[in-house]
């Protein structure tokens, strides 16, 4: 008996044909000229002012923490570009599909819009954002030089980006998931899903996966061993201890998730019946899988942006965060919670009273620690100094804001409650609700906060002040209608309707996607103008907002090594601890400093997976094959390369810190 | 890692802030953590696939099940073999604690020997299985199985091809710290799916068969 | 003290906060189904909404109110507000902002577990409405609903006829649901009458409701399932007694037959399909597309399941040295635990449905 491959159509390029390439869709071929110009254009400046060495001597084979960080970032932002255009076409068709119009996107491309754009936010904006932000953070809160396995994080960042590559190529060459973002079988099985896109989607997230798992580890292990001295795990700043706990909850559900996403590879490639109707599968296992790693993912996210939250509400209050333990504690028991819920996400989908109230219960058990965290935030604020900077504003946005989506979410965790708004608009305005009001909110606090520190030189504030209120308006404009919409029993993912009643929410939902678009663009607008007047915006201090923890206490932005000296730490406000109690930076004394060294290995690795998952898409054997074997040998080769470190040496670091006494000293 | 702080300069009753006599990092001193933390993320693979062996280990499909298909004597032969392998493991790790290199090389060589007659057996069994028409597309409960077993032995398959990895290292370094490091992740990898491979057995065919 | 103050001034507001939320709520109820629906059951459902938000809003609104408050009154600009850089720990505050909201969610969660046992949708219900009970003597009407790619099929056993994308229902009498699908998942969903359930090829699931006002309600699929998914919708006629006899009537008067090959080409893909009536049904389809076995020739998910368990139950029987065992097996229901999906507490295996089916044939 021969195993019963699918059959390729040709042994030389699979499924790959002409055919494959959308010429027949203006708006794709009109964004792949887009992209193409813009891409040469981008090249050929690089090429014109000879950046090819800079590139790839000091940001694709770094292992700085820093500039991975400053890397996970820009890709976020790249593709929130493309995740929100995707946005704005759903809100654009659902504004238009009434009755006798049937708007200017069939199924086939809506359906891929609406599964992409889910995909897209999450693992490849929501994740590489958050990535980032711990990556920059962490280290330099807790006083280390780099990440403990600083190769493995740049091989991180490179494979997060090539699963990135690879859903964007989906666009252009075969088609994306018709599925939504989740793949539900038997819908997503070989049976219902026969071309490329559910497998573009599977890869994309399996290579990417890989990426955050191995950042997880790294992570975990850096706040573990390298924290300074002092710093008891009671003492660490509050970003830090988030970030711990969702490292661990990704070190514990994303291999749930490339698990079952092999499972269904293994359905669709080689005929298994793990999620089929037929010959024994179970479809139901895949949608409780899927959310075991899904539910905490959620947590995932928005961990790490209650941490930046307990960072800026002290600083801009001017006093010492309220509850710290209690903080604390609220991460904690949000972590194992966390895994504990998963079931709330199907209550619809017949398990019996008993299971459905008890994970609504626990689902609800969750809002009591959250709920602590706003009281703790809110405490902070009583009696403090309030500086309405930027980071402020944004974080009070997220308090009022993310309430709001609390409550909705204890309505949806109530089983009997969410048999009536299931998959309805509702929901999503829910999520959207916690995730752009928790999440991006907590981004745009945590760049307009941190980015003096990355750069030198702070954000302007008026263009800041634009995309502020754009957004905040935008959100609530776009997605107050979908509540409405959703209490009126319509659900998501529709393509057209009939009702015309509905059509003035979605057409003003559409004009908040709008506002949010303009919330966008003045964004991209304030970081070009900063850098533009970065002179006026220099902070030479390192700390240009009276800031708390370690970060703070050196330049901005950081050496390479961070801190020529160590630091020891008292308190859990250390830097601050080190102000008043008048502790002096020291001038002399130096020694050189132990670093690890660059290395291409990790984005040779990540490019070799990029083709493997390319001939798996394409059912390209033979290149699948040779690329597997590639990324086995490549990866013995790296191993083989035992000189993996040098020193920065002593004049070096006397140097740059001169250079840094005399910038202080100048400030007076 | 140092933690000698010396006191600023003026002696009053401001704390030290800095450390100023820093010994290097031990280099890879969050390895052992590192990889302890890999193989806590590998587990929940196999939970996984444990799992979904329990929700599909029924599902025949009308075909065949555990008792017409395994064959307990080989497996007890082939679990015998990755047992015996971990304590060659075992004495890999004491020979290399001594710093004797032939003999670690050796100790290693029989290790993989074991490996290959354990991986050996299991591929007979499932190009067995497959011949008798029960190959993984047959039932939910064979793709299960096949998976499950599948998995460990790719692992296995990993370890070995690691494992004469680092025999060609330590042939041109020696035992030098880097390696003992390397080896000493293997024999975690190892022991660990030594630990998975009884799971497998007790669940998979005691539980099977029995 | 602050404390004080601020109690008194969360109370007010918390007060004011719940009459606006309710105007909302009534003006809201206008058009939005969900918190107006005609039938007792989503009625529930709706009560749970508000019950919910309300007890909520006892902690939302003054944290909200609270928000606004110390964020203008510790701005910066105000040198009156005490400073207090250092304070940053208060037992009392601790003790109040853990347990309010853990006495809420205690009440909620009481709420909930009743909520839930008493609104699921595989129990059978007991009342019409507040204060009228179900008359025991009354069989509910049974409709089994199978999604199809991508409209929906509505088979009334006690009638003996089916319909395709409309479906109707007399007032006041309990209905009791049977779902499945042919291909992928969906979801039943008629927002006026019950809360959604899903629709899933080889499984059933349960619904039970009534509707209590007549009129034409919308139902539909709320879970995406492929290109057509959103024409699967049909509408829900709640009609009196007279009505619904016409309605059974017209069906009837249609002469079509839906067979297995009828239903075969019914269960291709199509969109937007136009309502269809049949005046009869082929015994036992339902039970056939449940276990997904309307083609001839292909095996009935039930009887793989009799013969699987029959597989398991032998081994089992052997471990536990009970030789007689394996020929009892056949009889038994198939194999507890293993068998079962993680989820399905309440799901109803295809081999039970059988054979209540082959009674029926019987």
């Amino acid at each position: 008996m021969s195993l019963p491959l699918p059959v390729a159509d040709s042994p030389i390029l699979g499924r790959l044909s002409l055919a494959a390439l959308p010429l027949h869709e203006p708006i794709l071929v009109v964004t792949f000229i887009g992209v193409a110009i813009g891409g040469i254009a981008v090249l050929g400046l690089i090429t014109w002012y000879r950046w090819w060495g800079i590139l790839w001597r000091d940001w694709i084979t770094s292992v700085d923490h820093k500039k991975i960080g400053i890397m996970y970032m820009v890709l976020g932002i790249i593709m929130l570009l493309r995740g929100f255009s995707d946005a704005l076409m759903m809100r654009a068709q659902q504004a238009v599909a009434f009755g006798s119009n049937q708007g200017y996107l069939p199924p086939e491309h809506y359906d891929q819009i609406f599964t992409a754009h889910g995909v897209i936010m999450i693992f490849f904006v929501a994740m590489p954002l958050v990535t980032g932000l711990m990556n920059y953070i962490v280290p330099l809160q807790i006083g280390a030089r780099d990440v403990a396995f600083p190769f493995l994080n740049n091989f991180s960042f490179w494979m997060t980006t090539s699963g990135a590559v690879l859903t964007m190529i989906s666009l252009f060459v075969g088609v994306y998931a018709r599925t939504g973002w989740l793949a539900y079988p038997p819908l997503s099985g070989l049976e219902f899903s026969p071309d490329v896109g559910v497998d573009y989607y599977i890869w994309g997230l399996q290579i990417a996966g890989v990426g955050t798992l191995l950042s997880g580890i790294n992570l975990i292990a850096t706040i573990v061993k390298l924290r300074a001295p002092g710093m008891t795990m009671m003492k660490m700043p509050v970003f830090t201890w988030t970030a711990l706990c969702t490292n661990v909850l990704i070190v514990a559900v994303f291999p749930v998730l490339t698990a079952t996403l092999v499972l269904l590879s293994l359905d669709r490639y080689l005929d298994f019946h793990f999620f089929t109707n037929n010959l024994g599968g179970n479809p139901m296992m895949y949608v409780n899988l899927i959310w075991i790693w899904g539910h905490p993912e959620v947590y995932i996210l928005i961990l790490p942006l209650f941490g930046v939250y307990s960072e800026v509400v002290p600083t801009f209050t001017g006093k010492r965060l309220f509850g710290y333990s209690s903080m604390v504690y609220a991460t904690v028991v949000i972590t194992i919670l966390s895994y504990l819920v998963w079931l709330h996400h199907f209550f619809t989908m017949g398990s019996g009273a008993s299971v459905n109230s008890f994970f609504g219960i626990t689902t609800m058990i969750i809002s009591i620690p959250t709920g602590a965290k706003i009281f703790n935030w809110l405490f902070t604020m009583y009696r403090g100094r309030i500086r309405f900077e930027l980071p402020m504003m944004w974080t009070i946005a997220f308090m009022l804001t993310f309430v709001i989506g609390g409550m909705t979410g204890v309505m949806l965790a109530v089983p009997p409650a969410d048999f009536v708004l299931h998959n309805s608009l509702f929901l999503i305005a829910h999520f959207h609700n916690v995730i752009i009001g928790g999440v991006l909110f907590g981004l745009f606090a945590a760049i307009n906060y941190w980015w003096p520190k990355a750069t030198g030189f702070r954000l302007e504030t008026k263009w800041g002040k634009r995309s502020f209120w754009l957004w905040v308006s935008g959100f609530w404009c776009a997605f107050a209608p979908l509540y409405v919409l959703g209490l009126m029993g319509v659900t998501r993912r529709l393509r057209h309707f009939d009702d015309m009643s509905l059509q003035v929410y979605f057409v003003i939902a559409a004009f908040g996607a709008l506002l949010i678009a303009g919330g966008i663009l003045c964004f991209l607008i304030q970081i070009g103008v900063s850098v533009l007047h970065r002179d006026e915006l220099r902070d030479t201090t390192g700390d240009p907002w009276g800031g708390r923890a370690l970060e703070w206490s050196t330049s901005s932005p950081p050496p390479e090594y961070n801190f020529a000296f160590t630091p020891v730490i008292h308190d859990h406000d250390a830097w601050w601890d080190m102000k008043t109690r008048g502790s002096e930076r020291p001038t002399e004394g130096f020694r050189a400093i132990h670093m690890p060294s660059n290395t291409g290995a990790g984005f040779i690795l990540a490019g070799i997976s990029l083709v493997l998952g390319f001939a798996m898409v394409w059912h390209i054997w033979w290149l699948a094959a040779l690329s597997f074997a590639g990324l086995i040998v490549t990866a013995i080769a790296h191993t083989f390369n035992y000189r993996r470190d040098h020193h920065i040496p002593v004049d070096e670091v006397v140097r740059t810190e001169a250079a840094r006494t005399a910038q202080l000293a100048a400030q007076g | 890692m140092s933690t000698q702080a010396i006191g600023s300069t003026t002696g009053t009753a401001i704390p030290d802030f800095y450390v100023r006599e820093e010994e290097h990092h031990a280099d890879g001193g969050s390895t052992m953590l590192g990889f302890w933390l890999y193989l806590m993320s590998d587990c929940f693979i196999f939970a996984v696939l444990f799992a979904t062996y329990a929700v599909l280990g029924n599902s025949y499909a009308g075909g065949p099940g555990p008792r017409e298909l395994f064959e307990l004597p080989l497996i007890a032969l082939n679990t015998a073999m990755l047992l015996l392998s971990s304590i060659t493991y075992g004495f890999a790790m004491l020979t290399m604690a001594q710093g004797r290199q032939a003999a670690t090389q050796g100790w290693l060589a029989i290790t993989g020997l074991f490996g290959l007659g354990f991986l050996g057996i299991e591929l007979y069994e499932f190009t067995h299985l497959i011949a008798a028409g029960a190959g993984p597309w047959t039932s939910g409960f064979l793709s299960a199985f096949f998976t499950l077993v599948g998995t460990h032995g790719l692992h296995v398959t990993f370890g070995i091809i690691w494992l004469v990895t680092l025999m060609i290292q330590v042939a041109q370094k020696g035992l030098i710290p880097a390696n003992r490091r390397r080896l000493m992740c293997l024999s975690m990898f190892w022991h660990f799916l030594d630990v998975v491979w009884i799971g497998v057995f007790t669940f998979v065919y005691l539980m099977g068969v029995l | 003290m602050i404390r004080r103050c601020s109690l008194a001034r969360r109370l007010k507001s918390g007060a004011k906060a719940l009459s606006v939320v309710g105007v909302a709520a009534l003006l809201a109820g206008c058009n939005a189904v969900v918190l107006a629906p005609a039938g007792d059951v989503a009625a529930q459902q709706r009560d749970l909404l508000v019950i919910s938000v309300v007890l909520m809003l006892l902690v939302i609104v003054p944290v909200m109110v609270l928000i606004v408050l110390f964020a203008w009154r510790y701005r910066e600009s105000n040198e009156d507000a005490t400073y207090a850089p250092d304070w940053d720990h208060s037992t009392k505050i601790e003790l109040v902002i853990w347990s309010v909201p853990l006495l809420i969610i205690i009440c909620l969660g009481a709420v909930t577990w009743l909520g839930t046992h008493v609104l699921d949708p595989y129990r059978p219900i007991e009342r019409l409405e507040h204060a009228r009970p179900v008359d025991p003597a009354v069989k509910p009407i049974e409709v089994d609903v199978v999604a199809l790619d991508w409209k929906w099929l509505f088979i009334y056993p006690e009638y003996g006829i089916a319909t395709v994308n409309e479906m109707a229902a007399p007032v006041d009498r309990p209905i009791q649901f049977k779902i499945t699908a042919s291909s992928v998942m969906n979801s039943f969903y008629i927002p006026a009458l019950a809360g959604q359930i899903y629709a899933m090829p080889g499984m059933e699931t349960m619904l039970h409701a009534v509707i209590n006002r007549p009129g034409v309600y919308d139902g539909f699929s709320a879970n995406y399932s492929g290109a057509g998914f959103s024409g699967m919708r049909f509408k829900f006629h709640g009609l009196d007694h007279a009505g619904f006899e016409q309605w059974v009537a017209t069906a009837k008067a249609s002469g079509r037959t839906l067979d297995r090959a009828a239903y075969t080409a019914l269960a291709r893909p199509s969109e937007n399909v136009p309502v269809m009536r049949f005046a009869t049904v082929e015994h036992g389809l339902y039970s056939a597309a449940l276990n997904m076995c309307v083609t001839p020739g292909t095996p009935c998910m039930a009887d793989t399941m009799m013969k699987d368990a029959h597989t398991a139950g032998q081994s089992m029987a052997q471990a536990m040295d009970m030789p007689h065992g394996a020929a009892d097996s056949a009889h038994r229901p198939p194999a507890p635990s293993l068998s079962q999906p993680i989820t399905g507490a309440g799901l109803i295996a295809p081999a039970e449905r059988a054979r209540e089916g082959d009674r029926q044939t019987l």
